[in-house]
């Protein structure tokens, strides 16, 4: 907690990517009180541009496009966060096995996550959701996403407690007679979670990411709003053709001011893990 | 010793600061905090002090490598280029790549990874030479360098080498060669041999000396240890949070150190026969970003007056080859004792 | 020669390891899926024409032995091996009786070309940019670099594809919105072709651009930033090495995982193509992988992802095989 001040009062990054996601959640939020429904359709005047009373306008399809925005951020954030939450707990899980057991167990983790790779993960990812489109839910989709984004972070994590094993604290903590999952509790896990929380990020702008690109192919769940099915209907309906920019617009707007907003925390997160400039921060100068 | 040596460098009033503003949060660091020395034709000088005291900001600020969040607060530093006194702090990156290595040169710490790690040793020859005498041709160069080497007591075949397939101490020796194969004038040495084991340290010292004595230039050596000085050293200077606190012959300083850290650093030194046990300096330096009004050394000092938490001791000259700040030699007398 | 054998044999194994258990992955995965190629074809023929049931019956069985899913699971595994190492990816379910070889040749030549090119182009200039930004990261310019590239980065390539077609070929009409040439015109070294592709390949060649250089950029700088505080890179510029040398000390220095990054994105070049080439209805390879997903045209799906492994761990082996002529610390020890 006493980081989380310390970040906002110092980086304007943290300041600014607060500020944003913050605002991001709020929308989300509005959408339970929508006077529409997400899967409402043809109720309004088709193609009005923002008035007073509907202040982004309405699509061609007859929907109010702010209320549907905020369903659609809300949606793209739910399948963003389940996604990055199965990669991780697989990733953390692969990473912490092959990290800690090693031997063979680890050469055969590593060898999996080297083959998912080298896979095409989007060809894949494809046709997953192509072959599963009757069926993709929130879950579903998460667990598609989650599926081909486990083995770099795994690796990654694994060379993060490779690097934590060597460390002097850890061989103390064994000698001193501490069992060593109460060490990888008590003292790994502390360390990591910093770590964890930039990570978690990367990954749900990664899934943010898929779920847009998948939906604009058509291959998603596309009567559920999320900022890719919002895209994917405006250009269905040619809304470049047609000049109804704020159809188009908002969902794109809105993706790019939340997919920064995110990173510039982990940016800060970053950052603020980096022994450098935590040396910087604290004050002392280096004179030698 | 001549008794009125001719000298290369005059620092004058030196001050020299980091400034960091970072996160809105000011503070100055005073490590170097108008000191006034002088450096001699034809000797070696020590600069003495424990780590964090300024040694290495002195030696940046001596060779006008000066960057942010460094920088200069005051004082001039003159160098005698052709036969007049010049100061560097006003000299633009031009002239100041003019002097570099022709006049004054450097020897960074003996570390790992002072050559570039990718490149031969001969090509980090050929980039010197290029950006310090373009003048001399490709064939020359070859015989120059190996020549030198030679004369250094190094195998050509170094030549050929990457950094890492040498030494620690073969590697020391390269980069020492690299700084004096343009003859400087005055060479400055950042604890030339601290990250060596004990037995390639000494070579290196003598290399150093040997270097010196052959070519009668300047020599600067800065070194946390004490016995360095005692082996290489003709005068030392002793540093402490910031300030030179003592300067003389070493013999001077050795025999007759009379600023009270001089005395703890000299009898912190082991000697033959003797086996008492080694104490430090008791107590930690000021931090340079906050210091006491008066005496830097009031909080470590055995023999502390009411006027060292007062006033600030300044550098005053004990005899021809001696200067020390301290109230217990200067001021002190005259107004405590009389 | 013998460190040599130690060095390269355990990784050729490796690689192999890796392919074997990603197209296995791949041959799994369709297999996995509810779709059924031979059905969905069958359905399709009997829509148009009334067919004799016997005749149906042996279509149904012709095509499930072109799509080698004749027999158990294994079986088909093994078939499927036999057939891969002569070099026989089968026909195509939709193009038939092209064969897959013969359809990635006509159409990875235009992906390699945009692709190749353009990440090429965008790695050079990330390394120049993030080498110059690293190097002076007091100037102005250099932090006002750093934020625009810092929010570029995280927007996906999707959008940034859609903007530039939004502004370059619908509001301000001055690229063509399709193709990869302008029609009728004959591949071949005129003029007018070459201006056509250069015109036709500009806004996706921009777009991969734009998408992937941040990275670069980057890490790039992330790495300079570094190594401008090591110790000989302080002591060439204490020793007033010319700027020039010491920007080539630092690029030299960081060009190792560069190249490493540089190695992995060309052997990636199939997957990344199909979003690209679908914003731009560019001929490549992309766009017949969609269409091969959709359609389940397994043979050519397959074909084209065994490829894109194959390139991916190919490039990654290169890569750990030069490696030790651009490093000499790896080559002597």
């Amino acid at each position: 907690m006493s980081a989380f001040k310390e970040l906002l009062k110092t980086d304007r990054r943290f300041l600014i990517g607060f500020f944003i996601i913050v605002t991001v959640i709020i929308l989300a939020f509005m959408s339970f009180f929508s006077p529409y429904k997400p899967d409402e359709r043809h109720v309004l005047p088709k193609d009005q541009s923002p008035s007073l009373q509907h202040p982004l306008g309405t699509s061609s399809l007859g929907q109010d496009i702010f209320w549907l925005l905020t369903f659609a951020i809300k949606n793209s954030l739910i399948i963003g966060l389940l996604a990055v939450f199965f990669s991780r707990i697989g990733a953390i899980a692969i990473g912490l096995l092959s990290g800690y057991i090693g031997g063979n167990t680890d050469k055969v983790l590593t060898t999996l996550a080297d083959s998912f790779i080298v896979l095409p993960r989007l060809p894949i990812l494809i046709l997953l959701s192509f072959a599963f489109r009757s069926n993709l839910n929130f879950l579903t989709m998460a667990f598609l996403l989650a599926f081909l984004d486990w083995a770099w972070p795994s690796k990654r994590y694994r060379s993060q407690i490779l690097s934590l094993k060597e460390m002097e604290f850890t061989t103390t903590a064994i000698f001193s007679g501490r069992r060593t999952l109460g060490v990888i509790l008590k003292e790994h896990i502390p360390f990591l979670i910093p770590y964890i929380m930039a990570d978690f990020i990367s990954g749900f702008l990664w899934a943010i990411g898929m779920e847009i690109t998948l939906s604009v192919l058509g291959l998603s769940n596309l009567d559920t709003p999320t900022i890719g099915t919002m895209i994917y209907w405006a250009n269905y309906y040619q809304a470049m053709l047609k000049g109804t920019w704020w159809w188009i617009g908002p969902p794109v707007i809105a993706l790019i001011i939340t997919v920064i907003g995110f990173y510039l925390l982990s940016v800060s997160i970053g950052n603020f893990l980096d022994p450098r400039t935590r040396i910087q921060r604290i004050g002392g100068w280096r004179t030698e | 010793m001549r008794s009125n040596p001719l000298s290369i460098v005059k620092v004058e009033e030196l001050k020299a600061y980091y400034v960091s503003e970072s996160y809105g949060i000011n503070s100055v660091v005073k490590a170097v905090d108008d000191v006034s020395f002088e450096i001699y034709e034809d000797e070696i000088l020590g600069i003495a002090g424990e780590s964090g005291c300024g040694k290495t900001t002195l030696l940046k600020t001596l060779l006008g490598t000066i960057k942010p969040p460094l920088s200069i607060f005051g004082g001039r530093i003159f160098y005698r280029i052709e036969d007049e006194y010049r100061d560097i702090l006003s000299f633009r990156e031009g002239e100041l790549r003019d002097i570099r290595w022709k006049i004054v040169s450097y020897i960074p710490q003996g570390s790992m990874s002072v050559l570039n790690p990718v490149r031969k040793i001969k090509d980090t020859f050929l980039d010197f030479m290029e950006a310090h005498r373009p003048d001399i041709s490709k064939s020359e160069f070859d015989s120059l360098v190996k020549n030198y080497l030679g004369a250094l007591g190094l195998p050509t075949e170094v030549l050929d080498s990457y950094p890492h397939q040498l030494s620690g101490g073969m590697r020391q020796r390269v980069t020492i060669a690299l700084s004096t194969i343009f003859k400087p004038k005055i060479v400055l040495a950042d604890e030339p041999t601290t990250a060596l084991d004990v037995v390639v340290q000494r070579g290196i010292l003598q290399l150093l000396r040997k270097i010196q004595r052959e070519e009668k230039n300047t020599l600067v050596v800065v070194s946390h240890d004490m016995g360095v000085h005692a082996r290489i050293s003709d005068r030392v200077g002793i540093m402490y949070a910031g300030k030179i606190i003592e300067i003389g012959n070493t013999e001077e300083i050795y025999t007759n150190p009379l600023h009270p850290y001089t005395r703890y650093l000299i009898s912190s030194l082991p000697k033959i026969g003797d086996k008492a046990y080694r104490t430090g300096v008791p107590g930690s330096p000021p931090s340079l970003s906050n210091l006491p009004a008066g005496c830097r050394f009031q909080d470590r000092c055995p023999e502390i007056k009411d006027i060292c938490r007062e006033e600030e001791p300044s550098l005053v000259e004990v005899n021809d080859n001696h200067k020390v700040a301290c109230f217990l030699v200067s001021k002190g007398e005259e107004n405590y004792e009389s | 020669m013998e460190n040599l054998l130690k060095y390269i044999i355990p990784r050729i194994f490796q690689c192999m390891i890796v392919i074997f258990v990603g197209v296995t992955i791949v041959f799994i995965v369709p297999r996995l899926t509810p779709m059924d190629p031979v059905q969905s074809i069958i359905s399709r023929v009997t829509a148009l024409v009334d067919t004799d049931p016997r005749a149906v019956e042996k279509l149904v069985e012709t095509l499930t032995d072109l799509y080698g899913l004749r027999g158990s699971l294994l079986e088909q595994y093994l078939r499927f091996w036999k057939h891969l190492l002569s070099g026989d990816l089968g026909p195509s379910l939709t193009m038939f009786p092209a064969s897959v070889v013969d359809i990635i040749k006509i159409s990875l030549p235009w992906t390699i070309g945009l692709m190749t090119i353009s990440t090429i182009i965008a790695w050079l200039l990330g390394i120049i940019l993030g080498t110059l930004a690293g190097y002076f990261s007091n100037k102005r310019w250099s932090q006002i670099l750093g934020t625009v590239v810092m929010c570029i980065y995280p927007i996906p390539y999707y959008i940034i594809a859609l903007i530039l077609v939004l502004l370059f070929a619908y509001l301000l009409p001055i690229f063509p919105l399709m193709g990869g040439a302008s029609i009728g015109l004959k591949p071949s070294f005129s003029w007018s072709f070459i201006t056509s592709l250069l015109k036709h390949g500009f806004l996706p060649a921009i777009s991969l651009v734009i998408g992937t250089i941040g990275w670069i950029f980057m890490s790039q700088r992330a790495l300079i930033s570094r190594l401008v505080a090591s110790d000989f890179i302080v002591f060439a510029e204490t020793a007033s090495l010319p700027r020039k040398k010491i920007l080539s000390y630092l690029i030299r220095n960081s060009m190792l995982p560069q190249i490493t990054d540089l190695a992995l994105s060309l052997g990636g070049i199939f997957s990344g193509a199909i979003i690209t080439e679908q914003v731009f209805s560019y001929p490549g390879i992309g766009v017949v992988l969609y269409s091969a997903i959709l359609q389940g045209d397994f043979n050519l799906m397959m074909g084209i992802s065994i490829f894109s492994i194959i390139g991916i761990a190919t490039a990654a082996l290169v890569l750990d095989l030069i490696y030790p002529l651009l490093d000499p610390r790896i080559r002597y020890k």
